[in-house]
């Protein structure tokens, strides 16, 4: 790949490639030449792949200014060929009629049947050639982002053919980003030739490519040099290890704060109330199916709907919830295996519900655009979003409740009632309609949960199922009735777990979590924070 | 508990095994005009409706119930009708070895189509052997195994992964792999296989051999995924060779896309990701990924596009997919019929006797063909996700591929050859001593249900 690049790039310097100018001028006026683009266009429509490269390497060299949007159109599976031989460019893929527009002259030609669409396919060696040949292209964009990424591309890309060009590119560019990204391109080619400047440079870099140069470096015959680029490496790996283990603790937040999420609902219902609740996870299930029905109530606005969800989740569980309370647990009082064994049977009939009534298989939810990918932080260390949004929802919900618990008058008599429910309603406190509130939002939260779920994992008849168990623990760890305890024991079990993974593997780590949780519930029956009062003894 | 209930129920059922087998003498004089006779054959269906496999499972109960219905709008069979008998085994191990024997004991059924989990087959092998049944089983497994009573219509590793990780190497320059997989049978076995051929065969350092075991259902794969990236950072082409199962694909691939991993970086290459378990993920961060199995449903093949009009109309849903073991249970029930059509009867022995060598039309515009050792022929196709939840075929073996029960790379293994054919009889036939090794059904059943 690395000749076909560097062919390429000579190929544009030497045939005086103006792009940057003529990138920008639009193809109104039909251009004389369109026989050669159309069978420019034509050479892609072949069966092989090899033949399709040489055809991408055919339009990389001829100097068609349309060449980039074709390449790029290309590579998005955009570029597709009519039933009548005119090659198209889809605009909006979404549906089954898609607005498309000329290749040639960029004309809109209104919408197309997909079913009449034929699109050029590309596999994985022509996706990476595309990138490189865009890359090249793109290095003289007038538009910063492309050249970013463009510069992005090029590093452990650079050979001998390429080094001047790219350093004279360097003196020309404003960006600092993309100057030190094409400077650290050529410090890898220097390291990888042996030579001491391009070590020095690389000093402090944690890009995987800079570390892959320094190490042959290393072993490179030159003892000075293969000291300094040792000596690099050591900095480096040093460096690497705290980004990593900033990482791990990320991962732990964040496998925690999903388990927060899933317990929390369950420290209202369980810990406070004394209800055990085994459908407590198919709650969970309806707050994310809430989420893709909301998505398919409004198709092409995956963040709206999310957000949408978060109410008609709270909503939705908490209704069923009440149902749940009204019809069954209201005459269960007291009596705990009953009520364990009639909410296990409740959480069947709702996931039974679901498989017959929506469908066994999971269901698509879409994760929104701002939620995807990751932020970058360094060149060794990016935190994902998704993650990230979830961490601090499980946060708000958090503080949510722990406001509702403390300040309010529910919360008051919720506190007041699971205390002592004879002296409560002597009061003047009416304990039935509290014990339907606070299941209602015991059972909201567990729907809150589902929605965050739904980007996260799998929406389907099993989900509440996988995680019930995860929550009874966080529960029982955090100690019974005290929501800052199920904060403290979720984050930590998850810190704990994403910790001892890596070495011990998934399975392991998971059985060691439990014999850990059983070993400390025989020390510590209450868990980390016990209620305290006469209340909880009994 | 579990055990106990078992007892108990074996005995009720070994009772009525036993007073089956005193009337048998006579029953199997009567088998030939019992044949003749206008009562329906029963096709016995053993997939799971519920619990964690039912999201693979029940679309191949549908494939049989549709493949059934078609047959006997042709005229039936032997000018008999057939008839399902669905049983639902519940994604619970040793419920299938239960469900097989009421199939066999008490349904009486000629034939049974089922199970996808490799534990779910171990289980019920003692059952099929024990009660003389025929059970076809349509997903790709680990090999190392042949049962006389057992027709393997799925991909042995030889026809998928072998195949598959030569691909990465020739065609794509891969010198670094990742063997990602749950934790059961089917993946330690098929990753025990592909060390061995990645070492002797191709030289690959253990250095460069990553693996890595999760849980059946796993959702958590932040350290995995960043474990993997750095794996691939090392300057040397990197592939993910996938064997997780079922529902744990989906947080996989998210957190792939999430943490920026491309099929263009780190192409990951899947043995149990179709069409089926791709209806339940946004696609379009995926596309690149690869999947190797014997049938896609992009094939383009008359067969495959009256198969896809049939089923579309079966299930009366216009965006129903098609996968690779209902292209197997198509296979395997084309295969029988025509075998008890050459037999003139259902009766087991002769059927088994008669369906080897038996050729019948696959969906992707070939044929397939019994072999001795109850695998069959199957052409290997290299798939590239598309958005649109479909593959694109850009590799295919120029010929099928018969399958191996017993894998060449394995030490012990490489000896044993199966075949079913007279005089041998024997799936495990040491071709060094001479000997051959006999069922070990009950023992494998109990390891497998151990685990």
């Amino acid at each position: 790949m690395r000749r076909f690049l560097s062919l390429a790039l000579l190929c544009c310097l030497l045939l005086g490639f103006t792009l940057t100018a003529q990138a920008q001028t639009e193809a109104a006026t039909s251009p004389p030449n369109d026989t050669a683009a159309l069978a420019l266009l034509d050479a892609l429509d072949v069966d092989s792949y090899r033949d399709k490269g040489e055809a991408i390497t055919a339009i990389l060299q001829s100097d068609d200014e349309r060449a980039r949007d074709w390449l790029q159109a290309l590579l998005d599976g955009r570029l597709q060929r009519a039933d009548d031989g005119q090659f198209v460019v889809v605009l909006d893929n979404s549906g089954r009629e898609w607005p498309v527009a000329d290749a040639l002259t960029n004309e809109p030609l209104g919408e197309m049947s997909r079913r009449d669409l034929n699109r050029v396919g590309i596999n994985n060696a022509l996706r990476n050639q595309l990138r490189s040949a865009i890359a090249v292209v793109d290095l003289y964009s007038p538009n910063l982002e492309r050249r970013r990424t463009s510069a992005a591309r090029l590093l452990g890309e650079v050979d001998s053919e390429l080094v001047e060009p790219i350093n004279e590119l360097i003196l020309e560019e404003d960006d600092s980003q993309v100057r030190t990204r094409l400077s650290q391109a050529v410090a890898i080619y220097h390291a990888e030739q042996g030579e001491m400047a391009g070590v020095e440079a690389l000093t402090g870099s944690l890009h995987p490519r800079a570390r892959v140069a320094l190490s042959r470096a290393a072993n490179g015959d030159d003892p000075v040099v293969a000291d300094a680029a040792r000596a690099a490496l050591v900095s480096v790996e040093q460096n690497l290890k705290i980004n990593r283990g900033i990482e791990t603790l990320y991962f732990g937040l964040s496998l925690g704060s999903v388990l927060v999420l899933a317990a929390i609902g369950l420290a209202i219902t369980f810990g406070v109330m004394g209800v055990i609740n085994m459908a407590h996870g198919e709650l969970m299930m309806l707050g994310a199916y809430t989420t893709w029905m909301m998505q398919q109530l409004l198709p092409g606005q995956p963040g709206l709907a999310l957000v949408l969800s978060i109410p008609a989740g709270f909503l939705v569980a908490a209704l069923v919830g009440v149902a749940i309370e009204r019809s069954v647990i209201q005459f269960l009082k007291g009596r705990p295996l009953e009520t364990l064994l009639a909410t296990f049977g409740i959480s069947l009939i709702l996931q039974q519900l679901v498989r017959t009534g929506i469908s066994p298989l999971n269901r698509t939810v879409i994760t929104p655009e701002w939620m995807s990918g990751s932020l970058v932080i360094n060149d060794a260390l990016s935190l994902t979003i998704n993650r990230m949004v979830v961490l601090a929802f499980a946060l708000v919900v958090f503080a949510g409740l722990m406001l509702i618990m403390r300040r309010t008058r529910l919360g008051l008599e919720v506190r007041a009632v699971t205390q002592n429910r004879a002296m409560a309603r002597s009061m003047g406190i009416r304990a039935t309609r509290v014990d339907i509130l606070t299941f209602a939002l015991g059972s909201g939260v567990a729907g809150l949960a589902g929605v965050a779920l739904s980007q996260l994992t799998n929406v389907g008849p099993n989900l509440g199922q996988n995680y019930i168990i995860d929550s009874f623990m966080v529960v029982v760890f955090g100690g019974v009735g005290n929501l800052w305890g199920t904060l403290v024991a979720g984050l930590s079990l998850g810190v704990i777990n994403q910790v001892l993974e890596p070495w011990a593997g998934a399975v392991l780590a998971k059985i060691i979590v439990l014999v850990f949780i059983i070993l400390f519930i025989q020390k510590r029956p209450r868990g980390l924070f016990p209620q305290k009062g006469r209340a909880a003894e009994g | 508990m579990a055990i106990q209930h078992h007892h108990v129920l074996s005995r009720r059922f070994i009772t009525s095994v036993l007073a089956a087998a005193v009337m048998g003498a006579s029953a199997q004089a009567i088998a030939q005009s019992a044949d003749q006779s206008d009562d329906p054959i029963k096709v016995g269906i053993l997939h799971s409706l519920s619990g964690t496999m039912a999201i693979s499972e029940t679309v191949l109960k549908d494939t049989v119930e549709m493949l059934i219905e078609q047959q006997n709008d042709a005229g039936g069979l032997l000018g008999r009708q057939l008839e399902a008998v669905v049983v639902d085994p519940a994604s619970n191990w040793p419920l299938f070895a239960e469900r097989a024997r009421e199939l066999l004991a008490q349904e009486e059924v000629d034939v049974i189509f089922g199970n996808w989990t490799s534990v779910s087959r171990k289980a019920v092998l003692p059952v099929v052997e024990e009660l003389n049944g025929l059970l076809f089983y349509p997903v790709q497994y680990e090999g190392e195994e042949s049962s006389g009573n057992v027709f393997y219509t799925g991909a042995a590793p030889n026809q998928q992964a072998i195949p598959a990780v030569e691909y990465l190497i020739n065609e794509v320059g891969i010198e670094r792999f990742a063997l990602i997989g749950t934790d059961y049978v089917y993946p330690r076995t098929t990753n025990r296989i592909l060390e061995a051929f990645l070492k002797d065969e191709h030289g690959i350092e253990q250095e460069d051999i990553m693996v890595n075991y999760t849980p059946f259902g796993h959702s958590d794969w932040q350290n995995i995924v960043s474990e993997i990236r750095r794996f691939g950072e090392e300057g040397k082409p990197t592939a993910v060779i996938s064997t997780i199962n079922g529902d744990a694909n989906v947080p996989f691939y998210t957190e792939l896309s999430n943490q920026g991993i491309d099929a263009a970086d780190i192409p990951v290459i899947a043995f149990s990701v179709g069409e089926q378990e791709l209806t339940g993920i946004d696609t379009g961060p995926l596309v690149g990924h690869l999947a190797a199995w014997n049938y896609f449903m992009s094939v383009d093949s008359d067969d495959n596009y009256d198969f896809i009009d049939a089923w579309i109309d079966y299930t009366g849903d216009e965006e129903a997919v098609t996968n690779d073991p209902m292209e197997a249970h198509y296979i395997g029930f084309n295969m029988w019929a025509e075998a008890v059509r050459k037999a003139g009867t259902t009766d087991v022995d002769s059927v088994k006797d008669a369906i080897i060598g038996v050729t019948v039309p696959n969906l992707s515009g070939g044929y397939a063909a019994m072999m001795p050792n109850h695998h069959i022929t199957k052409p290997v196709l290299i798939g590239e996700i598309q958005d649109n939840g479909q593959f694109d075929i850009v590799w295919q073996t120029p010929s099928t591929v018969a399958g191996d029960a017993w894998s060449d790379y394995l030490p012990g293994s490489r000896d044993l050859i199966a075949d079913w054919r007279k005089p041998m009889e024997c799936g495990n036939f040491n071709v060094v001593n001479g000997s051959c090794g006999g069922s070990t059904a009950a023992e494998e059943a109990e390891a497998a249900l151990a685990e």
